[in-house]
C-alpha cells in the first residue's frame, strides 16, 4: 500500500480524492484544504485526517506520495516541498505558471528519482493513444497540417469571481482549457516551440481570456492551428478535438471517437481506404473504479504503476507539462 | 418497477461513443415538442416512466405532463439528480462555496450567508436536503416512485467513503416524497457491498451492464456474479454499449440475465423504439420459460 495525501479539495481534488480512496494499492492518510467548510465536511463524514497547513500535514504523515489539486499558483512551493520530503508526486494541470520553476522541479524530481506526473488526462484516452499509435507509424504519409481544438460552457455570462477569473493566477480560458490542448498536441505530434497570430478573447470575463486563437510550430517543424473557447455553450461538456491532415490521408480524433480517412487501404493496421471509424468502447481498457472517465483512474493507475514498478517511464511527467508551461508563457508573450 | 424503462440521453445531446451524434441529437431536439413526441411514441410501445435528468428542459416538459392530466395518468417520472454538469461548471466558474450559494434556494442563502455557514457545518446531509428539494420542484404533481441519484454522486461519496449522505438521501426521499431511493453507479459490486454495510438491504441501483463490459467496472465476470447474487433491484443501462453491440445481440444478452430487473433505453425513431420494446418483450419471455421448464 503507498501511503498518500492529498492538497487541494476543489472540484479535481475531490475527485481524486474518490478514486484514491477506492485504490486497492493506495493507503489515503491526510487531506488538506484552506476551506474550513471543506475541512469541516471531510472531518464529519470522512475517514481521513485533516489539515489546514500542507507544511504540517507532510511533516507529520507518513507519506509515500502527494496528490497536489491546489490553484496553479502554489502547485510550485508544494511540489518543491514534496520533493524535499521525497515523495513521488502527482499534481494537476496546468503544471506551474512560470516554466523555469516547471524546468526546476522536472530536474529536481528527476535527480531525486521521484515519480512525477501531471494530471494531463487526454495521455490516458484509448482514442488520442491510438492517434498517437497511428501517427507514429506514420499512416498519414508526410504530414501537412494539424488543428487542436477544445470548446465548452465554462463562462457564459458576466459575473463571477474565482481564482480561475483572476489574471495571473493560472486562471483563464488559457491556462484552463488551452493548456490540455497544447499537452495533447505535444503528446500525439511534437512540442510546440514557436506562436504566431496569437489572439487571446476576453468574451464575458474581465480579467482573463475565455478564448485563445494561435498558430503553432513544432518542434519537427509541423505547423498548425490551436482554437479554443471556454464561453461556447453549444457544447453541454469540454470537447477536445485534433484533426491531422497528411499526404495520405486525415485523422479526426476526440474524446468518444476516431475518424481516420485514408486514400489508399493500410493492410498493415487494418484500415480500409476511405473512412474508418473507431469509438472509444472499442478502445477504452477497463479500470477498476470508474467516476467521470476512465482516463482519470487510468492515470492514477499508471502513477501507482511507476511507484510499484521503478523502471517505468511515466507518461505525463514534469518534464512534458514543464513545455505546456512554455508555450503558454509564449502565447502570452505574443499576444 | 416496469420492465422497460425509456431514457433521456437522445434529447439532450449525450451519446457516449459519438459527440458528433450527440451534437445532430442535440439539433433535432432543439424543441420541447420533438421530446414530447417522442415521449408519446414510447408510451404508444407501452413504455410507462421515463427516466431522466433533473435538466432545465426537463421542466418545460413536466409542465406539459401537467396540463394534459388525463392523457399521462399513468405515466411515470423517474427523476435523475443532479443534473451534474449544471454543477461542474457552476463550481470552475464560482468555486464550491459560490456554487453553493448559487443553488441554494433564496432565503435559505441569506440565512447561509448571514453566519448560517456554522449551520451548515454541522449538517451537510440537511444541505443535501436542500439540494434534492430544489431539483424536485419541477415534478410537483407527477409521479415519481424512484428518485434517483446520478451516478457522478453516487460514485463520488463511494469513493470518498461518505456514505453519511448515501444513506441520507435514502432516507430523506422516503420520507419526504414517499419514494423509493435509486442508486445510478458504474461500481456496482462496490456500491451494493458499501450500503448493506450500512444496512440498506435490497436497494434500487442502475448500472452499465452489456455485453462488452464497457462500464462495468472490475470487469464483466464480476458483475455477472453480483448480478446473479440478486441483492438489488437493478436497472441495467448503457446495454447497447453506446451502439457498440447490435440490438438484438445486446437485449438477448441482458434480458437473460437472471437478477436483471429492468432495461433502460433511450431512441429517437418509432422504429428503434418498436423494435427495443418488442425485442425485450420476446427475449424477456423466452428466458422466463425456460427458466420455468428448468425450475419443473
Amino acid at each position: 500500500m503507498i501511503s498518500t495525501a492529498i492538497i487541494g479539495l476543489g472540484k479535481m481534488g475531490i475527485s481524486h480524492c474518490a478514486i484514491l480512496g477506492a485504490h486497492p494499492q493506495i493507503q489515503l492518510n491526510a487531506v488538506c484544504d484552506a476551506s474550513a467548510l471543506i475541512r469541516e465536511a471531510f472531518k464529519k463524514y470522512s475517514t481521513y485526517t485533516v489539515f489546514s497547513d500542507y507544511q504540517k500535514m507532510i511533516q507529520n504523515t507518513d507519506l509515500q506520495a502527494v496528490v497536489i489539486a491546489s490553484p496553479t499558483k502554489y502547485h510550485f512551493e508544494m511540489v518543491n516541498f514534496a520533493l524535499d520530503h521525497g515523495l513521488h508526486v502527482f499534481c494537476e494541470k496546468p503544471f506551474s505558471l512560470k516554466s523555469e520553476d516547471s524546468i526546476y522541479l522536472a530536474k529536481k524530481a528527476k535527480e531525486k528519482q521521484l515519480v512525477n506526473q501531471v494530471g494531463y488526462h487526454n495521455r490516458f484516452l484509448g482514442t488520442f493513444m491510438y492517434l498517437k499509435q497511428l501517427l507514429e507509424l506514420q499512416v498519414l504519409g508526410e504530414l501537412y497540417h494539424f488543428q487542436g481544438e477544445s470548446y465548452g460552457p465554462v463562462v457564459l455570462k458576466e459575473k463571477g469571481s474565482t481564482w480561475r477569473s483572476e489574471k495571473g493566477q493560472g486562471g483563464g480560458c488559457l491556462y484552463d482549457y488551452a493548456s490540455h490542448t497544447i499537452d495533447l498536441i505535444h503528446f500525439v505530434l511534437s512540442a510546440p516551440v514557436k506562436v504566431q497570430g496569437t489572439l487571446l478573447k476576453s468574451i464575458y470575463s474581465k480579467g482573463v481570456e475565455d478564448a485563445v486563437y494561435s498558430n503553432l510550430t513544432l518542434e519537427n517543424g509541423l505547423t498548425g492551428t490551436l482554437s479554443v473557447n471556454w464561453s461556447d455553450e453549444t457544447h453541454r461538456k469540454m470537447n477536445t478535438q485534433i484533426t491531422v491532415q497528411g499526404k495520405k490521408g486525415k485523422i479526426v480524433a476526440d474524446a468518444t471517437e476516431i475518424k481516420i480517412y485514408l486514400k489508399e487501404a493500410n493492410p498493415l493496421m487494418g484500415l480500409e481506404k476511405g473512412w474508418s471509424v473507431q469509438y472509444i468502447t472499442d478502445l477504452t481498457e477497463k479500470v477498476d473504479f470508474y467516476l467521470r472517465g476512465e482516463e482519470y483512474s487510468a492515470q492514477i493507475d499508471h502513477f501507482v504503476n511507476c511507484i510499484t514498478q521503478k523502471a517505468l517511464s511515466n507518461r505525463s511527467p514534469f518534464e512534458s507539462a514543464a513545455k505546456t508551461d512554455q508555450v503558454i508563457q509564449l502565447l502570452l508573450a505574443d499576444h | 418497477m416496469e420492465r422497460v424503462l425509456f431514457g433521456d440521453n437522445q434529447f439532450f445531446g449525450v451519446n457516449h461513443s459519438s459527440d458528433e451524434k450527440a451534437r445532430a441529437q442535440a439539433i433535432r431536439f432543439k424543441d420541447n415538442k420533438a421530446i414530447v413526441q417522442v415521449l408519446d411514441t414510447a408510451i404508444d410501445a407501452g413504455i410507462h416512466t421515463f427516466m431522466c435528468t433533473t435538466h432545465d428542459r426537463i421542466g418545460e416538459i413536466c409542465n406539459h405532463i401537467r396540463q394534459h392530466p388525463v392523457k399521462y395518468q399513468d405515466f411515470k417520472i423517474f427523476p435523475c439528480m443532479p443534473y451534474a454538469h449544471k454543477y461542474a461548471n457552476a463550481v470552475t466558474e464560482l468555486g464550491i462555496m459560490g456554487s453553493l450559494q448559487h443553488f441554494i434556494p433564496g432565503n435559505v442563502f441569506n440565512t447561509f450567508a448571514k453566519g448560517g455557514l456554522a449551520l451548515a457545518k454541522k449538517d451537510m446531509v440537511a444541505l443535501m436536503e436542500i439540494l434534492v428539494d430544489a431539483e424536485m420542484k419541477m415534478f410537483k404533481g407527477i409521479q415519481t416512485p424512484v428518485i434517483w441519484l446520478q451516478n457522478v454522486i453516487t460514485d463520488l461519496l463511494l469513493g470518498l467513503g461518505m456514505t453519511d449522505f448515501l444513506v441520507g438521501f435514502h432516507r430523506y426521499v422516503k420520507e419526504k416524497y414517499h419514494a423509493e431511493a435509486g442508486f445510478i453507479t458504474m461500481n456496482l459490486p462496490l456500491l451494493l457491498d458499501t450500503l448493506e454495510s450500512k444496512g440498506i438491504e435490497n436497494p434500487t441501483v442502475c448500472a452499465s451492464i452489456n455485453k462488452i463490459g464497457f462500464r462495468m467496472s472490475g470487469g464483466k465476470s464480476v458483475y455477472e456474479t453480483v448480478i446473479g447474487q440478486k441483492r438489488c433491484k437493478l436497472v441495467a443501462m448503457q446495454v447497447f454499449a453506446a451502439g457498440a453491440i447490435p440490438p438484438k445481440e445486446a437485449l438477448e444478452y441482458v434480458c437473460h440475465l437472471e437478477g436483471v430487473t429492468s432495461i433502460l433505453f433511450g431512441a429517437s425513431s418509432k422504429a428503434n423504439i418498436q423494435q427495443s420494446k418488442s425485442l425485450i418483450d420476446s427475449y424477456s419471455n423466452e428466458f422466463i420459460n425456460k427458466s420455468f421448464l428448468y425450475k419443473n
